[in-house]
């Protein structure tokens, strides 16, 4: 790891003021991404913000229609949250299937957000619930926040403060794992909303989370696995490495989408 | 260098650390407590496991200067010197929970973690899925989950948490 300045503002308003006057500073929390990435020399960040100790980040709540987690909310608070598990069970099931338990008691919901990683499993259940992104200077919409691989609609001084979902009727996450990494293969997050239908599917797109719209028109008419008979997923635009091709991953989603709605529809 | 202040333990510890250095560093190089293992270094492996404000995290991707103000127990601090083992100790000792020993800290450490969220009752299923974190190549697993469940029993009757 190179060298860096390290800070720990006491509020958001902190926060930002040094990154705006530290250029190329970054924002850590549980460190789970970052620390690995600065092990590896992949990022040299001349300065690092800690978020971790910013009273009241970290908190979940209802307001309204929407479950409102901070951004600093580690996996494992999400997962045995009861307001998560009353409000959205399939997102605290979510939460609990991440890495692994000394994993989940560091890593948060921001800062897997904001890194955006393309195997990651919160941007699944961000983008199909059609959450919210609520930063310190505006708020995002799940369509507009993900840009891609590693990339998102935030600023450089930009902080991620709370994520705001609103109730789905219905919702399922499933996951395919990678036995070793524990990082989603594929992951289909389904979500019936008062609205539309939403698929979004991780870990299996080379430009990050994606919806899959063929799916949603369909079980737009019909909440159920079967209407999806003799709809396939194209493989191009997959990923394609040594745990599997583009062709098993289109697969997958299939499957994967499957079950996903025939958990969510199981829950009644 | 920054100044960190911290319980290890049960002590009070204070440092001037680079802030790149490592948890687990601090508490095997500053602090001599080499019973925290580093492993993999990737976070896989859960040979450096500790408990950070009694929660069980990988001390390889934590910087100390992140623990400053925050309290930390090691292997070290599950039993006093010359004093009977910790029950989830005794309990790897008696199963033959362990070979080289290598990834046992993390294991025990990780183990107490499992039985302070899911309670003194565990079945063969709960313990190898809450051990997903933790890396062992001499065992195959099968005395390390009879440990944990045989020490968590005990943690019942004892007085250590």
């Amino acid at each position: 790891m190179y060298e860096f300045k390290y800070h720990r503002p006491g509020t958001v308003r902190q926060a930002a003021n040094l990154l705006v006057k530290n250029e190329d500073a970054k924002l850590v929390a549980g460190g789970h991404t970052l620390i690995p990435v600065m092990k590896q020399r992949l990022a040299s960040p001349p300065h690092l913000v800690d978020l971790s100790h910013i009273e009241g980040l970290n908190t979940i709540e209802m307001k309204g229609r929407s479950l409102v987690i901070g951004a600093t909310a580690k996996h494992a608070e999400v997962a045995t949250s009861a307001i998560v598990g009353e409000a959205i069970p399939a997102l605290a099931n979510l939460a609990s299937q991440i890495g692994d338990p000394a994993v989940r008691h560091k890593g948060t919901i921001g800062g897997s957000l904001a890194n955006n990683d393309p195997t990651a499993d919160y941007p699944a259940a961000v983008l199909a619930l059609g959450a919210t992104i609520v930063t310190n200077k505006r708020r995002l919409k799940a369509e507009e926040y993900f840009q891609g691989l590693f990339t998102t609609a935030l600023e450089a001084d930009e902080i991620i403060t709370k994520v705001m979902f609103p109730l789905p009727k219905k919702a399922a996450y499933i996951k395919f794992r990678n036995q070793a990494s524990r990082y989603a293969l594929v992951g289909v997050f389904v979500a019936r909303r008062p609205s539309d239908v939403r698929v979004a599917v991780t870990g299996a797109g080379s430009d990050g989370v994606f919806r899959v719209e063929a799916f949603e028109e369909a079980l737009k008419k019909r909440f159920a696995s079967k209407v999806l008979d003799g709809i396939e997923v194209p493989a191009e635009g997959l990923n394609s490495d040594i745990h599997g091709s583009a062709e098993y991953r289109a697969h997958l989603i299939g499957v994967l989408t499957r079950r996903a709605l025939d958990a969510a529809n199981a829950k009644e | 260098m920054a100044k960190i202040s911290l319980i290890v333990n049960g002590n009070p510890v204070t440092g001037n650390v680079d802030p790149r250095t490592l948890l687990v560093q601090f508490l095997r190089e500053n602090l001599r407590l080499t019973g925290t293992h580093v492993g993999c270094d990737t976070s896989q492996c859960g040979a450096c496991v500790v408990h950070l404000d009694g929660k069980a995290v990988k001390s390889c991707t934590t910087l100390a200067v992140m623990a400053d103000g925050h309290e930390v127990k090691t292997i070290e601090g599950l039993a006093a010197d010359g004093a009977p083992l910790h029950p989830m100790q005794e309990a790897f000792r008696e199963h033959h929970g362990l070979q080289c020993g290598f990834c046992t800290p993390g294991m025990i450490m990780t183990a107490i973690d499992i039985v302070h969220r899911k309670g003194h009752e565990l079945d063969d299923h709960t313990i190898r899925e809450e051990l997903e974190g933790n890396l062992c190549r001499c065992t195959g697993y099968q005395n390390i989950v009879a440990s944990i469940a045989a020490g968590a029993k005990a943690m019942a009757k004892s007085d250590l948490a």
